[in-house]
């Protein structure tokens, strides 16, 4: 069954295009990941599917439900973990709890018993009556994932649900998560512009960038299509006929120009080495350091944007800013 | 529905009765009000004529102080979603499957409720101050009138605080909703002054003013018709249609925002 089916789906703020025609399908039980820089317009996207942004042009359905038409069943169908906090910390754990279960209509004793389930799967039923503010970046995070499926929903939805937590941390979430789209199925849909999260964690992952889905698959074959190992030269030559150089070696398969380095793509890389620098030198290029490994998302990001996967990426602050102007606008 | 509202209205509740600074700042000012003011200008305007007889003054101001103390209780309750949207807890509340009718409510309720707990609190004070009932409901009637009027006093302004937190966008805006709105509201309101004797230009003002229905319902209800300026049935009229239709503007407002 298709969980979450989204069909021509656009937003446009002004001029800018936060979501640009995306079309895609989540099948139920997957974990799903949205990878791609901050302002490529992930959070949009989850923001319509939620139902608390509406879109410019085109639809989707959460569970069936259109989330247009149907928002209120949409509502009851989903679970969401925000990027930022969105918790009361003038509230204990289980108040913040309670407070969602009876927004939600959970009965008494479903809510009771889920409650101390979920508490006791995030390791926060010892903290359950102190109040939030008490509360560690991690274990608030902990915190808003439990309250996100405490009326078992269909379709959770986790944005950045990483972001800011320090490395031990992040991999202990990165457990959680795992654990409950295993042991209750739940179709999870999560957005990260961290790369080693979706490769770990993610059954499909799709990249998306300035708005648009850019590629699409499960992360090894991802970064199998490269085909080949990454070898990386640090220079910032961007020398045309070097690139042809390049190319004529044997198993190599591609050449990017990517800021500070010549990146290219070669089967049985460690031989391709020495042949390379020998090309570099005829034309008079000076590399700095020489790098090679295996192929990760980031090299699949670099293949189809032309870009390193970064917040910085050039030319994108202004407006990464007008859209987080905009996103604080939408939120009320 | 009920539920949703019910929901929403415990949340305003748990977190007043925790926040146990706020609840003692609140009433400072009013107490500061009552007894320093009261005493240091009732000394000047003792057996002034524009006063009811047998009254002093701090017995006059005691229901525009409560009042006050409603009016900055309410107000506040009702910009507090500017905070909610600011540290990310009305998503929360907005993604669930509630009308926004029933969050609206909910957190009217909240704030009208905490603001007439404390409008009780400066009540007991005032009685304990000298103010008597002396209307001529009694004292039973008398007090359920005068519950009634805090009630729509608060309703108004907490509604008034949320159509404004529809609008504006953060805490910045606030000062100037403080200095701009609340202050001359109150000033106005003849809570510490008799509105027979002002200028006509300032009684025009006076009139106007929303919250001058308020304190006068309070002071017919607490102290009598020869008290008031208005008979008691004006006083209800305006303040109910004044609060029906803050309540409707935050409705309107809060859904489109």
């Amino acid at each position: 069954m298709v969980a979450v089916k989204i069909t021509d789906l656009t937003k446009k703020f002004d001029k800018l295009t936060a979501v640009d025609n995306v079309n895609l399908d989540i099948e139920s039980g997957e974990l799903f990941g949205l990878l791609g820089p901050n302002g490529a317009g992930k959070t949009t996207l989850i923001s319509m599917l939620c139902t608390i942004l509406k879109p410019t042009s085109g639809t989707a359905q959460v569970w069936n439900h259109d989330i247009i038409r149907e928002q209120d069943m949409v509502r009851k169908s989903i679970g969401i973990v925000f990027q930022d906090q969105s918790l009361d910390d003038n509230l204990t754990g289980r108040e913040n709890l309670q407070f969602h279960g009876r927004l939600y209509k959970v009965p008494k004793n479903v809510m009771n018993e889920r409650m101390k389930e979920l508490m006791e799967l995030m390791e926060l039923a010892d903290r359950a009556d102190d109040l939030v503010k008490t509360y560690s970046g991690g274990m608030r995070r902990r915190l808003e994932i439990a309250r996100g499926l405490l009326h078992h929903p269909k379709v959770l939805f986790l944005d950045e649900p990483t972001l800011g937590l320090d490395p031990q941390t992040r991999r202990h979430i990165w457990e959680y998560i795992e654990k409950l789209n295993q042991n209750e199925g739940i179709t999870m849909l999560l957005t990260t512009h961290y790369m080693d999260e979706a490769d770990y964690l993610c059954d499909r992952i799709a990249i998306i960038d300035y708005g648009k889905i850019v590629a699409l698959g499960n992360p090894s074959s991802l970064k199998e299509s490269l085909g080949g190992d990454v070898i990386s030269l640090a220079s910032s030559s961007k020398d045309e006929k070097l690139r042809e150089g390049l190319l004529k070696i044997e198993n190599v398969t591609a050449v990017d120009f990517v800021e500070d380095a010549i990146r290219l793509t070669a089967s049985k890389g460690e031989t391709v080495i020495p042949e390379a620098l020998n090309v570099v030198r005829e034309h008079g290029v000076e590399v700095k350091s020489v790098s090679l490994h295996a192929p990760t998302l980031e090299d699949v990001f670099i293949k189809f944007t032309g870009r390193r996967l970064r917040d910085e990426a050039e030319g994108k602050k202004g407006q990464l800013k007008r859209r987080i102007g905009h996103r604080r606008r939408l939120h009320h | 529905m009920i539920s949703d509202i019910y929901t929403i209205w415990l949340r305003e509740m748990i977190r007043y009765v925790r926040s146990k600074s706020r609840i003692i700042s609140s009433l400072a000012m009013p107490i500061i009000w009552l007894a320093l003011l009261g005493t240091a200008i009732g000394g000047m305007v003792e057996d002034s004529p524009f006063l009811p007889h047998n009254m002093n003054y701090i017995q006059y101001i005691a229901p525009g102080i409560i009042g006050m103390t409603i009016l900055f209780t309410s107000i506040f309750s009702g910009i507090s979603i500017i905070f909610d949207r600011e540290f990310g807890f009305l998503k929360e509340i907005l993604v669930a499957p509630v009308s926004r009718l029933s969050i609206v409510l909910g957190k009217a309720l909240g704030g009208t409720t905490t603001a007439m707990i404390q409008g009780m609190i400066m009540f007991i004070l005032g009685i304990l101050l000298g103010v008597k009932f002396s209307s001529e409901f009694g004292i039973g009637l008398g007090f359920i009138i005068t519950v009634a009027f805090m009630f729509l006093i608060g309703l108004s302004f907490v509604s008034l605080g949320i159509a404004i937190a529809s609008k504006i966008e953060s805490m910045e805006g606030f000062q100037m909703i403080m200095s701009f709105l609340v202050m001359p509201m109150f000033f106005l309101s003849g809570a510490l002054y008799p509105i027979e004797t002002l200028p006509d230009w300032l009684k025009l003002l006076t009139y106007i003013d929303p919250l001058t229905y308020g304190i006068d319902g309070l002071r017919g209800s607490i102290q009598g018709s020869s008290v008031a300026h208005f008979p008691l049935l004006v006083d209800f009229g305006v303040l109910s249609l004044f609060c029906l239709f803050t309540l409707l503007l935050s409705a309107y407002l809060f859904k489109k925002s």
